[in-house]
């Protein structure tokens, strides 16, 4: 079996994925960021005082804040060459007959409303800056389920959208949530109430298409006790020469009894920062679960946090991270056990390949007095080559001495004794490590709901293609 | 005159540079079951994986013809594709891919067309019956976790679902209790026929008080030193391979 050949699995990006739309927006602010460009974005959206002074107050936090030097390599970012805000069309449709055409088939081309049709109970379509689509089933809005654009639910639900609005992810948390503060557009606000079950998955998708753009949007669910929700996003953008900018800021809220279930398949193109920040916070007997695939962009940096802030809370993270040429994804979990007896489990799977980079960092707090906490980390790592690369940084800050923290790591390359197992049964060689990578997701993708585990499995097999015998 | 299945020819194969066959020669025609014995380090294994082109092992000399065609220069995929297959000794775990999942590919890369799925749910199920196999053994993952009986009947449910021409069977009996082997020694009887031609290595005679071969050889360092009936391997057993070294020695 010769040596695996490195070739990019971007022209099948570009195809599927990559192609843009050359209609002038309604509206872009100026690049570069400034008051006045936050002023312009909070007055265009007609927002309250209270909502455009946050903005200002986040503007001047993140202006303070110096780039973190950990994680990924942030260099690249010019802030000044940014888009900021690009409004693609001035209403929103429940129905796709009344999306732009030129939007429309961007999300043809993406299957969305197809999806819609066949297994989703609510659909989210964001392009560029703006939320263009949006529906939910009637029987769940009778049931009393909000899913709306975030916009929208600041005008139509001041009260609620005040009460927990940066309660879970201060605006000061981070140079990126000050940023994503000062400038947020868009995104998914989920309310549900008391004892109801969304068993069909909401989904919400989000595209990327002006070049130096950067999509800022804040999503913000809210599960009320015993009720349950699955929410799944997915997003993608054109491959331009120039870098994009994703930071999105999520808060979950999980009153007791309560489970919330967060997936995500991120599949940005190659050249777009992804730098998000994503917490929970889950109360007595709760359960947040969060399924994290990343499979895009140019660096990611992303570490789902789940705060467990009374007894029986649980945590869980899944998270699948795949490193190709020119990547790096610095990805991983935060569990943080403020109350006794409270469980997290994270999973972690990455690959590297062509030369990808793949890093776990992850946190476990115990606080003192979570009493008879259990915590449990397992972090795999498959690296494909000797140009790849894999790292784990696994923190531990235990206070409290009555728990039970484990932590397992491993890496592993293919073994040439599976490739010959595979291939004397027929199977090409480039067939057998795409067969192994995808057993090794196996405990990740089968958490996905089917359409998306076939898609993620997809995904894999394109990134594969190239590794010629 | 008709071409035989499949010839071993002068095949001279070294490991790390030092060699290890030495110049095996063999012929294997359909419908026939040949069993080679030897002991330990005589070779057995480096035939087995030289035979399907595991890497590891060079071939300096020879020729291994399937159906009249040197398959040396290929790859052990376009090998199986060619209609050979080999059941390993120690079947290599697969994590995450389910034994269904894996025969299905399987049998895709080696027939060149996807069986439909209930097609392909039917032929697992009538081969899982006749290897009297639970059917809830298809959702495991490839070998993980596996007993040495299960690898083994693994190996020959790949046997039954692929129906190769040609099956090399790499010491199937190894490590097996006494009710393992003889349900795999029944799998191997069902599946031999006149389409099949077999060859059975093993390091005992035990698991010829099941299977009966046309033909036993003796491989001895690097060469078959013997060949012969049944009677062979119950000299074999009569005697030990003691008997062989003194004889080749001498």
């Amino acid at each position: 079996m010769a040596k695996k050949a490195v070739e990019t699995p971007q022209s099948d990006y570009a195809q599927k994925y990559g192609f843009r739309d050359a209609e002038k927006p309604l509206f872009q602010a100026q690049p570069g960021l400034s008051p006045k460009v936050v002023e312009e974005i909070s007055g265009m959206k007609e927002e309250p005082a209270w909502m455009r002074d946050l903005r200002l107050r986040a503007l001047e936090v993140f202006q303070k804040k110096p780039m973190p030097t950990w994680g990924g390599d942030l260099s690249g970012i010019n802030f000044d060459d940014v888009y900021y805000y690009v409004k693609p069309t001035d209403r929103q449709a429940r129905d796709w007959d009344n999306v732009p055409q030129y939007i429309k088939r961007t999300f043809d081309k993406l299957g969305i409303p197809q999806a819609e049709r066949e297994f989703l109970a609510g659909v989210g379509a964001q392009y560029d800056s703006e939320v263009v689509y949006h529906n939910l089933r009637e029987e769940l809005a009778k049931q009393g389920v909000l899913f709306l654009d975030t916009d929208t639910a600041l005008r139509e639900h001041p009260e609620l959208f005040q009460e927990y609005f940066g309660t879970v992810v201060p605006l000061a948390d981070n140079k990126f949530s000050a940023l994503n503060s000062a400038v947020w557009s868009g995104g998914s606000f989920i309310y549900v109430p008391e004892g109801v079950r969304v068993d069909v998955p909401l989904q919400a998708y989000f595209r990327i298409n002006a070049e130096k753009l950067g999509q800022f949007e804040r999503t913000l669910i809210i599960a009320e006790p015993g009720s349950y929700l699955h929410y799944v996003e997915g997003c993608t953008a054109p491959i331009y020469s120039a870098d994009s900018l994703h930071a999105a800021v999520v808060e979950v809220i999980i009153k007791p009894g309560a489970r919330v279930r967060y997936t995500t398949i991120q599949n940005w193109s190659t050249n777009v920062y992804n730098l998000v920040t994503k917490r929970a916070v889950a109360y007595q007997d709760s359960i947040m679960e969060w399924v994290d695939g990343n499979l895009g962009s140019k660096v990611n940096m992303k570490y789902p946090a789940v705060f467990l802030m009374e007894p029986g809370a649980h945590g869980e993270m899944l998270s699948l991270a795949f490193a190709g040429k020119g990547q790096h994804q610095d990805a991983g979990a935060k569990m943080v056990h403020v109350a006794p007896h409270t469980s997290s489990v994270v999973v972690s799977k990455s690959i590297s390949k062509d030369g990808g980079r793949s890093s776990y960092r992850g946190l476990v707090k115990a606080y003192p007095g979570s009493v008879g906490a259990k915590a449990s980390v397992r972090c795999d790592a498959l690296v494909l080559d000797d140009d790849s690369r894999s790292d784990t940084y696994p923190y531990m800050e235990i206070e409290e001495e009555q728990v039970s923290i484990s932590h397992e790591a491993t890496v592993s390359k293919i073994a040439a004794e599976q490739l010959f197992y595979l291939m004397s049964r027929g199977i090409s060689e480039t067939e057998a490590a795409t067969l192994i990578v995808s057993g090794f997701i196996e405990p990740v993708v089968k958490e996905l709901p089917m359409e998306y585990a076939v898609e993620l499995n997809r995904l894999i097999q394109l990134q594969m293609e190239g590794a010629v015998g | 005159m008709p071409k035989s299945l499949f010839v071993i020819e002068d095949l001279h194969v070294s490991v790390e540079g030092k060699e290890i066959l030495k110049g095996v020669n063999l012929t294997v025609e359909r419908g026939q079951v040949h069993a080679l014995m030897g002991p330990n380090g005589s070779g057995k294994s480096t035939l087995a994986h030289t035979l399907l082109g595991h890497p590891r092992f060079q071939v300096t000399q020879g020729r291994v013809l399937m159906k009249g065609k040197d398959v040396l220069p290929l790859p052990p995929d376009e090998r199986a594709r060619r209609g050979m297959f080999l059941a390993f000794q120690y079947p290599v775990e697969i994590p995450g891919v389910k034994v269904r999942h894996f025969l299905r590919m399987a049998l895709k890369a080696s027939k060149g067309e996807e069986p439909s799925v209930t097609e392909f749910r039917k032929q697992l199920f009538e081969k899982m019956a006749l290897l009297e196999m639970n059917r809830a053994f298809s959702e495991r993952y490839v070998n993980e976790g596996f007993s040495g009986g299960e690898k083994k009947r693994n190996e020959i449910l790949q046997l039954a679902m692929l129906e190769p021409e040609m099956a090399v069977l790499d010491e199937p009996d190894s490590g097996l209790d006494i009710d393992a082997l003889r349900a795999v020694a029944n799998g191997i009887n069902k599946l031999a026929g006149p389409q099949m031609g077999m060859l059975l290595i093993t390091h005992y005679q035990r698991i010829l008080n099941y299977v009966d071969p046309h033909f036993v050889h003796v491989l001895f360092d690097g060469r078959i030193v013997r060949s012969g009936g049944m009677e062979l391997a119950q000299e074999l057993e009569a005697k030990g391979y003691e008997w062989i070294a003194g004889e080749t020695v001498a």
